[in-house]
This record gives structure tokens, C-alpha cells and sequence, in this order.
């Protein structure tokens, strides 16, 4: 007999629940709170009028100052980190792609070992390859290019190996046997066949090193010391260090605080619009 | 697209998970898989694995097998900067550090990422669909915004926090005195990252086939002795991988601190392991022991991980 979920459901006092995750909403979302108010306030009123609350509003000013500072900088910044994060999330996608498939439909020589390795990989910590990739970039002369943030983005050893566990699963050996007798090339196998099969492993994987280029700070940081090369986390660091040793003579916080404000909003709006998509490769991501 | 596939991170031995191979299919295969165009498939991620990894690693170890000085320029000195890393007070105070905030941050984190995962997995009201929404948002905000509204957030200029006491006439609470400033640390990590991991414990909790508790509940036992006896060892390979990547992210503690170090001057060039080896090389320009310190960081929880995984799998292996 199989029951459905709601008719043997206990009925249980779920006030505390509710209580407790109402202190966690408020958790969650006071910083954020805080920086959509804080984004609509001039200088002086970001210094004096209680801090989770609206003083003037101000934010169109605030918006188009943003943009005007530095010649535009803000701009630049926002068009780079679009930039880097979304060549780097497409790149690393299909990299991972191709590699998860060859590696889960496919027998040849050193496979079993580089699968092996392949979860090694996954261990290894990100920052502790960026000094080194820094110097030897320096070397072919690509560093404080956008090269030097996108190349080492495309590496994602987590990708490759959730899509090997995704085809073994949801594609057929079936399938791509009977393709492969009425004489379909591989690469059309795999571009009609394999790829639309696991759209939705694709979709986390773009998804999750789409956010992780976007928040990268450490390798840009290392990499670029053009200002017009930066992505938002380098570029709103170095404003915030300006603010804090003028003291506040120039008006940079508000300008800090909106553009933090901007630069979580689109990764925000893609969360929750695509939330059907991640959230079916996020029990894939139970590796993670 | 009805199932997901829930992972297990496979054995050395693992025969590829296909289902149990027909003799037909395996004649079939025989014929057709061309092991060249799998090689093919994967070689462009292994160029790209070679590229920023196995070589970064190499050039690492090389480098760190060497020092430079004024006197006699780049000379070969073996272990030489091992020996000072793993003598330097400074990098061993950073590395205790970020041992110690991790060990009561990680808990606390995965604590709270777990209740809230097994509270979603048994209350199914709309309410409790936005505490799930709203718990993720923080992993959308990058590690420095976040890091820089907390800033904000404890300041005294800036922040409703730190002026709280007064109100009852106590004393302002300083979130960047020595005294609190892991604890405000912790906070920033334990904000921005527990909602991912409660998606993921909850995604875990999603998979566990519901026939592994339906007679417990008709046994009349209370969703909470369902949810610690049955649900949690149910998922207790999420719980350690979470568990996993989380220490694999402590160690490389960067971001926060840096930005902090902007509200709080004692954050030293050596408050963590990572900030030293970033300042070593170019604070100081000391490639050769930034990368010694890189090397070893990462070798340490390399192995610590894979230990740790290996270790997993081989007694999920013997219960089986």
C-alpha cells in the first residue's frame, strides 16, 4: 500500500517550527534589508539617521552618481564581471560536459585512473593554486589580461564529475548503441542525443560556477591590476578603501553601499527564476 | 525529468554504475565504442586540468625548492622553506586560528543547516517555502558584499548593533575588539553559507525513500524521534560531504578577514594561513616561501580530505 504524504501526516504543533524559522528569515534577510535601505540614502543620512530605516530618498542620485564616478568605472566593472563569469561558466560547462560523458560512455586507456584522480581534484583548495597559476601566467605574459580570470575559471573538476555521474544514470547505453548502428558521427550523438538528455546537470553547472566567478575575489585580486580590468568584488574594495582613508571628505560610502546593493541583484533574480532548474541538480549536488 | 541522481562518491573499484550489462548490449559495444572519440570527449578538460592545475602545482613545488637572496640571487635549498613554514610563529598562530574557528563554526553551521533542512523536510506551509528561499539569497552575495555589510552592519557609525547596550545604559559592544572578532567572523561564514547547506541537506532528506519511516509513524513515533533516528543516518554521507567541503572551504579563510582587516587593524598580514602566503608574495615579494606556503596549505587539506573520504567510503563499503 503506498500512502499518500499528507493523509497518515501527524498532526503536530508546528508553532515552534514556524517560530524558529521566522528568526531565521529575519537573520537572512536583515543584511540585506539593511543594504536596499542604506543604497537610498545620501552620505550625511547614512551617518546619521537610524540605520534600518528610510531617511530622504535618494537612491536615483545615488544610482547616477554611481555611475558617473571615476569616469564610468562602475560600469566597466559590472560589463567585466558579466563578462568573465559568463564566458567562464559557458566554458567550464562544456568542458565539463564533454569530459563527464567521454568518462561515463566510454572505455580507453587511463580512464579508471583519471577518475580516480578526478575526485582527487575536487579536493584540492581552489586559492592554492592562484599564486602559482600567477606566476607562470606572468611568464606567457597573460596576466592583468581578462585571460588570466577566465582561463583558470574553466577549470572545474566538480562539474566534469557531476555529469559523469548524471549520464551514467539518466542516459542510455540503449540509445547511444542504436545511434551509433544507423551511423551517427559522435559528435552528433552527442549534440542531439546526450546533450539535451542532461540539460538539467548542465544548468547546475553553469549555474553554480556562473555565481562562483561572479563572487571570485582572491583570483582577480591576484591577477589584475589594470582598474579597468576589475570585476565588481575587486573595483568595490578598492572604493571602500578610498572612503575609509579620506574619512569620509569624499562621498563614497553611499556609492560603496549601492553598488554592493547592484552587484547582488542580478545573481539574486537569477536564483529565483531558476530555481526549478538548480534546485533538481541540487541533490546531485549533495556531493558538494 | 523525475529523478536526480543522488551521489555517492564511487569507489576505486566501481564498475561504471551502468545496469547490469545484457551479453547483447555488450556485444553491441564491442563493436561500436570507439575508445579514441572518448579520449577525444575528454581532452579538452584535461588540457584545461593540466594547464591551471597539475603544472601550477609542479611550478609550486619547484619554486618552493629554491630562495632567493640579495647575497647569492636564486639558489636551490631543498627543504629549507618547509622547515620555516612549519616554524614560523606567525603562519602556525594563523593556521591554529582558522583551526579553532573552524571547529566551533563548522559545527554550529552544519547544526543549524541540518535542523533547518529537517524542519522543511516535515512542514510543507507556504512559510516555510520563504524561509527556504530566503535562507539561500546569501549564497547569490559575494563573499567581499558580504563581508563588507557585516562591516557596515557591526560598525558604530553605521550599524544598529553595537550601540544596542546603551539603550539600557551598558557599554557599546566593540565587534572588532580581539575578544569578538572570530565570533563576528564566524557570523559573516555562518550567514552567507548555511542556507546552501540546508538545500543540499534537504535535497539529501528528499531522496530517503519515505517506507523507511512510515512504520515508525504508525509505531506513533514523534517526527522528532523520526527525524534523528531515521532521517539523519539516512543522510549521513550528505552530512559528511557538506562537512568535507566546508573544512576544504576554512582552510582557505581569505576573503573575510581581508575585507575586515578595513574595520579591524589587528587583523595581521598572518590572520590566516592564506592571507600570510598572499602577503608573502606580494606584500613582500617572497614567491618562493608564498609558495612553500601555498604548497603545503594545500597539500595538508588535500589530504585531509581525501582521508576523510576514502575512510567514508570504506565503511560505507563494509555495511553494505
Amino acid at each position: 500500500m503506498t500512502l499518500g504524504k499528507a493523509d497518515n501526516r501527524p498532526k503536530v504543533n508546528t508553532r515552534l517550527p514556524h517560530l524558529l524559522m521566522g528568526v531565521g528569515i529575519l537573520y537572512f534577510l536583515v543584511p540585506l534589508l539593511w543594504v536596499l535601505v542604506a543604497a537610498t540614502k545620501s552620505q550625511p543620512d547614512l551617518l546619521d539617521s537610524p540605520a534600518l530605516w528610510f531617511a530622504e530618498f535618494n537612491l536615483v542620485e545615488n544610482i547616477g552618481q554611481l555611475f558617473r564616478e571615476d569616469d564610468g568605472a562602475y560600469g566597466k566593472w559590472l560589463v567585466n564581471t558579466a563578462l568573465y563569469s559568463g564566458l567562464s561558466a559557458v566554458g567550464a560547462t562544456a568542458l565539463a560536459a564533454a569530459a563527464g560523458y567521454g568518462l561515463a560512455r566510454f572505455r580507453f586507456p587511463g580512464k579508471r585512473l583519471f577518475e580516480t584522480a578526478l575526485l582527487g581534484m575536487i579536493m584540492v583548495p581552489a586559492t592554492a593554486l592562484v599564486l602559482p597559476t600567477y606566476l607562470i601566467l606572468s611568464e606567457v605574459e597573460l596576466v592583468d589580461t581578462m585571460w588570466a580570470v577566465i582561463l583558470p575559471s574553466l577549470l572545474s573538476p566538480f562539474g566534469a564529475y557531476l555529469i559523469r555521474v548524471y549520464v551514467d544514470e539518466s542516459v542510455p547505453v540503449e540509445l547511444i548503441d542504436s545511434a551509433r548502428i544507423d551511423r551517427a558521427g559522435e559528435l552528433r550523438i552527442f549534440w542531439q542525443i546526450v546533450v539535451p538528455m542532461m540539460r538539467p546537470a548542465l544548468v547546475t553547472v553553469f549555474l553554480f560556477t556562473l555565481v562562483a566567478t561572479w563572487n571570485n575575489y582572491f583570483l582577480p585580486l591576484v591577477m589584475l591590476s589594470d582598474a579597468d580590468l576589475y570585476p565588481l568584488t575587486v573595483g568595490l574594495t578598492t572604493w571602500f578603501n578610498t572612503a575609509q582613508q579620506e574619512a569620509g571628505t569624499r562621498m563614497l560610502f553611499n556609492l560603496v553601499v549601492t553598488g554592493s546593493l547592484l552587484a547582488i541583484v542580478p545573481l539574486i533574480v537569477a536564483f529565483v527564476l531558476l530555481q526549478r532548474f538548480w534546485r533538481s541538480g541540487a541533490a546531485a549536488g549533495a556531493l558538494k | 525529468m523525475t529523478r536526480s541522481p543522488s551521489i555517492t562518491a564511487p569507489e576505486a573499484d566501481d564498475p561504471p554504475a551502468a545496469p547490469v550489462e545484457s551479453s547483447a548490449r555488450r556485444r553491441s559495444r564491442r563493436v561500436t565504442a570507439r575508445p579514441v572519440a572518448g579520449m577525444l570527449f575528454v581532452l579538452p578538460f584535461f588540457l584545461v586540468v593540466v594547464a591551471f592545475l597539475i603544472v601550477p602545482l609542479g611550478y609550486a613545488f619547484w619554486l618552493s625548492l629554491s630562495s632567493k637572496s640579495l647575497a647569492v640571487g636564486t639558489r636551490f635549498s631543498g627543504i629549507d622553506n618547509y622547515v620555516r613554514a612549519f616554524t614560523d610563529p606567525l603562519l602556525l598562530d594563523g593556521l591554529l586560528r582558522v583551526v579553532l574557528f573552524g571547529l566551533v563554526q563548522i559545527p554550529v553551521m552544519l547544526g543549524i543547516a541540518l535542523a533547518g533542512a529537517l524542519t522543511l523536510d516535515a512542514v510543507t506551509t507556504k512559510f516555510a517555502l520563504a524561509f527556504r528561499l530566503v535562507a539561500f539569497m546569501p549564497y547569490a552575495v559575494p563573499a567581499v558584499v558580504g563581508a563588507l555589510m557585516w562591516g557596515f552592519l557591526y560598525s558604530r557609525t553605521f550599524g544598529p548593533f553595537a550601540d544596542l547596550p546603551t539603550l539600557v545604559g551598558g557599554e557599546p559592544i566593540d565587534f572588532f575588539s580581539v575578544s569578538l572578532l572570530l565570533v563576528s567572523l564566524g557570523n559573516i561564514v555562518t550567514w552567507a553559507w548555511t542556507g546552501y547547506n540546508m538545500i543540499i541537506l534537504y535535497s539529501a532528506l528528499q531522496g530517503v525513500p519515505r517506507e523507511m519511516y512510515e512504520a515508525a509513524m504508525i509505531d506513533g513515533a514523534s517526527p522528532v524521534q523520526i527525524a534523528l533516528r531515521v532521517k539523519v543516518p539516512a543522510i549521513k554521507q550528505a552530512i559528511s560531504l557538506a562537512a568535507i567541503f566546508t573544512v576544504i572551504g576554512t582552510m582557505q579563510f581569505f576573503t573575510e578577514p581581508q575585507i575586515m582587516a578595513r574595520f579591524a587593524p589587528q587583523i595581521s598580514a598572518g590572520y590566516t594561513p592564506n592571507l600570510y602566503a598572499y602577503n608573502q608574495a606580494f606584500a613582500y615579494s617572497d614567491f618562493h616561501y608564498s609558495a612553500a606556503i601555498s604548497f603545503a596549505l594545500g597539500f595538508l587539506v588535500f589530504v585531509v580530505a581525501y582521508v576523510f573520504v576514502f575512510v567514508n567510503n570504506r565503511r560505507r563499503g563494509k555495511r553494505a
